[in-house]
């Protein structure tokens, strides 16, 4: 391949859209041509200033509710709300559906229980993790990095997700200490937003199941043997979504 | 598409609409907004735009099986996006295609300087937003929205082909914009 040839597919290339043979035709071409390299290097880079510049926009909370508010069922049961029953039994179940569509916040129960206790010491590991500037160990965006990095400090081996292309760059890995074990820490990024996750071996079972406390978004659930503990102060609804992409990810 | 349909369970009745349809809606009401941001360049005219989108979604929900909730969607608010800018701001619509800046890239004067430039958010954005609209999209869609070429090319409805000559046109014109600053600023 020419120059002229690997210029035109180079976007192809940067975007992985290229089939297997043209993508290893550019790779040799980059590997003896400094000048396409370079211009290689600089499309990588104009992508990852695109890409963590702050640059997306996230829709106004004020028209998520309009938004939502529109689509209530209420405005389909027309023909029932002839009483002020029926108008109370129908606000009751839209404000019913409501809650269930929009990011369910599980209530705790008033006393202390592990549960509790655990939310506790997540997010008071969140908060440490960004406050001593001692976000990760070993600092790498590879997961191929950052798992064989667990090895030998830990009694189990934590798959590790690469998620860049849905947005999601891992910026690491970490020791914590979690629920009287050491525990493997990930730490993810969305724009200026860590997420950090926790896992450790546990036999037990647990749906996905959300939470806030303190101002912070949490996520736990159990999956092939691990607890997993998502944290992050990102809104509630991409916090979900991550964990849905590194649930898809994970082992089974 | 048939065979698509076939697959999603019949609606039970008529109130699950409106919750079937905030379930696919809901999730990409971001992406949404930002493609919307990007187009018309302004908050308010944004949020316009995907209120009407997100109506004409609902009234058209009977065409849509289930799949690619995003994508149908930000083909919708691409629409009315268009429509507006047609309307409201038809200088952004109107480029010269033929200009080739593609081969421009490799004059750029000083390719480690620019990487530096690359890390100025507030120039980034500038030059961003001052790209004629079919450029400013195909970037938002795929580096913001993480978009393959296959699916840009159904929310543009431009070929798949094209994306990727689109794609390297915008982001060369992208890179000139920023060296330009960088010139006029010595
Ligand atoms: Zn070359």
């Amino acid at each position: 391949m020419n120059c002229q040839e690997v210029r035109i597919l180079i976007d192809g290339y940067v975007d992985g859209e290229l089939d297997p043979i043209r993508n290893q035709e550019v790779e040799q071409h980059f590997r003896t041509c400094p000048v396409c390299l370079t211009v290689y290097n600089s499309h990588r880079a104009l992508r990852t200033a695109l890409r963590t510049g702050s640059l997306y926009r996230t829709a106004p909370p004020a028209l998520r509710n309009r938004v939502q508010s529109s689509f209530k069922p209420a405005s389909t049961w027309k023909s029932l709300m002839g009483s002020p029953q029926w108008r109370w039994a129908a606000a009751a179940a839209s404000l019913a559906l409501v809650s269930v569509l929009t990011w369910r916040v599980a209530l705790l129960p008033p006393t202390q229980t592990a549960d509790d206790r655990l939310i506790q010491e997540v997010t008071a590991s969140h908060v440490r993790s960004l406050m001593v500037s001692h976000l990760v160990d070993i600092q790498s965006s590879d997961r191929h990095m950052v798992k064989p990095w667990f090895t030998g400090k830990l009694d189990f081996a934590p798959s590790v997700a690469d998620l860049i292309e849905q947005g999601f760059p891992l910026v690491g890995g970490r020791l914590d200490y979690v629920n009287g074990r050491a525990v493997a820490g990930l730490v993810y990024k969305r724009r200026e937003h860590v997420i950090n996750v926790f896992l450790w071996p546990s036999a037990a079972a647990v749906e996905t199941r959300p939470l806030a406390h303190q101002g912070y978004h949490l996520v736990c659930w159990t999956q092939s043997g691990m607890t997993y503990w998502a944290i992050s102060d990102l809104n509630s609804r991409e916090l979900q979504e991550f964990v849905q992409l590194l649930q898809n990810q994970t082992p089974r | 598409m048939g065979l698509i349909r076939n697959l999603q369970p019949e609606r039970s009745s008529e109130q699950d609409e409106p919750s079937r349809f905030e379930e696919a809606i809901l999730p990409h009401l971001d992406a949404a907004y930002n493609l919307a941001r990007w187009l018309t360049r302004n908050d308010q005219d944004a949020e316009d735009m995907v209120q009407e989108a997100c109506l004409r979604a609902f009234k058209s929900f009977d065409g849509f099986y289930g799949v690619k909730a995003k994508a149908w969607l930000l083909t919708i608010v691409r629409n009315t996006c268009y429509t507006w800018l047609g309307k409201n701001r038809v200088h952004d619509l109107s480029t010269s295609l033929d200009e080739d800046v593609h081969q421009a890239e490799s004059h750029v004067p000083d390719p480690q300087a620019l990487l530096l430039r690359f890390e100025d958010n507030q120039a980034l954005r500038q030059a961003l937003e001052e790209l004629p609209a079919e450029f400013r999209e195909v970037l938002i869609l795929r580096e913001l929205e993480g978009l393959s070429y296959k699916e840009i090319a159904d929310v543009t409805g431009i070929p798949q082909g094209t994306v990727m000559s689109r794609l390297a046109r915008a982001r060369g014109r992208l890179k000139l914009s920023l060296a330009d600053r960088m010139k006029k600023e010595r």
